[in-house]
């Protein structure tokens, strides 16, 4: 693959999974907004997520995109203000993609298994 | 009409590393910043190196940093843009080297409008006919948007990414090959597109549009390296990339 593809990949997949994020924030701060004004408990809303896998679908989802979006942008900021090499910048978002996909889908499996 | 004030003016002298010489140049009523650096040369200090052709607003070889923004100074009336206690502080545009004072080198700017590919080939000879262009047609209207460019790098020096990342072909580059990629009688467009994505090239413009306010001929750079991301990707994901 040359450079131009792989680097119009990049920017495509970044586009296509902020599309993805505005929809996913946008039903987050919903769900939140509504937890929170209808008082409901930890226990509370750990009973509600606890075997439901709509919601386990919906935020796996969440988190696949943001581990597709950030790692393009931070690569960007890291080599336009670090002064971070090519390599070093696609390797650090790489990186930081693996923590978000990690972490984010630990969680997930936490509230719903 | 001379009036009985005096402007405060700071002048670049030097390379990179220099200093602003300060000089008063008596006020006029009407005036622009090119006349008050012709007035410091010509009475003042017949050393300053500057540069100007036409003088009035066409050629763009007058271009310079004038409190802090790059315009061409021929068409920029003084009155506009003084600072506070009748200051004006005019350097050489910025993101270019310096040869001297207010004069900048600026092979690198054409150097990145050639790896751009912006320039046309086509295929026909002096045998064949005109190319039939309808100048309604959606290419050629993009085409006509851009077309102006005299190359003056008001935008280039105006450009966050460019000083970031000395790489970057530049806004005026982008948009030049950007009327060439719309120009239906081009060809190798796939090698056009190829030179003007990814890192050096369309995809690392952050939509920031200081070229497109600050052009003095009105063209949107933002606009047509907006139009490349959008032709790379398509081109990419049909595999003619």
């Amino acid at each position: 693959m040359n450079l131009a593809l792989a680097q119009a990949k990049r920017w495509y997949w970044q586009r296509i999974s902020a599309m993805v994020l505005v929809v996913c924030v946008l039903v987050h701060l919903c769900g939140l907004v509504y937890a929170v004004r209808g008082g409901l408990t930890a226990t509370a809303i750990l009973a509600r997520t606890h075997g439901n896998w709509g919601f386990a679908l919906f935020y796996a989802v969440f988190v696949i995109a943001c581990a597709v979006h950030v790692p393009v942008g931070l690569a960007n900021i890291a080599r336009e203000w670090w002064g971070l090499g090519e390599r070093a910048g696609l390797w650090l978002g790489r990186a930081f993609a693996l923590l978000l996909l990690g972490m984010g889908l630990r969680s997930v499996y936490a509230v719903v298994a | 009409m001379r009036t009985n004030d005096k402007l405060e003016v700071r002048v670049w002298r030097g390379k990179e590393a220099g200093s602003f010489s300060a000089y008063q140049v008596p006020r006029q009523n009407s005036q622009t910043v090119l006349d008050v650096v012709t007035h410091i040369q010509r009475h003042l200090e017949p050393s300053l190196s500057y540069r100007f052709a036409c003088r009035v607003g066409m050629c763009g070889s007058c271009a310079m940093t004038v409190n802090g923004k790059a315009r061409w100074t021929c068409r920029t009336h003084v009155a506009k843009v003084l600072n506070e206690g009748n200051g004006l502080e005019i350097a050489p545009l910025a993101n270019l080297p310096v040869i001297k004072d207010l004069v900048t080198d600026m092979r690198e700017f054409f150097d990145k409008w050639t790896r751009a590919r912006g320039a046309f080939k086509g295929t026909a000879t002096r045998h064949d006919d005109f190319a039939q262009v309808q100048p309604s047609a959606p290419e050629r209207r993009a085409v006509d948007a851009g077309i102006e460019c005299i190359g003056c790098a008001v935008c280039y020096s105006s450009c966050d990414v460019v000083a970031w990342r000395p790489d970057f072909l530049g806004p005026a580059a982008l948009n030049r090959a950007w009327t060439l990629v719309n120009d239906v009688r081009a060809i190798e467009q796939p090698e056009r597109l190829r030179a003007v994505a990814g890192d050096t090239g369309c995809h690392v413009c952050h939509t920031q549009g200081s070229c497109t306010e600050r052009c003095p001929k009105q063209i949107a750079p933002t606009l047509a390296i907006a139009g490349l991301k959008r032709t790379v990707a398509r081109a990419a994901v049909r595999g003619l990339l």
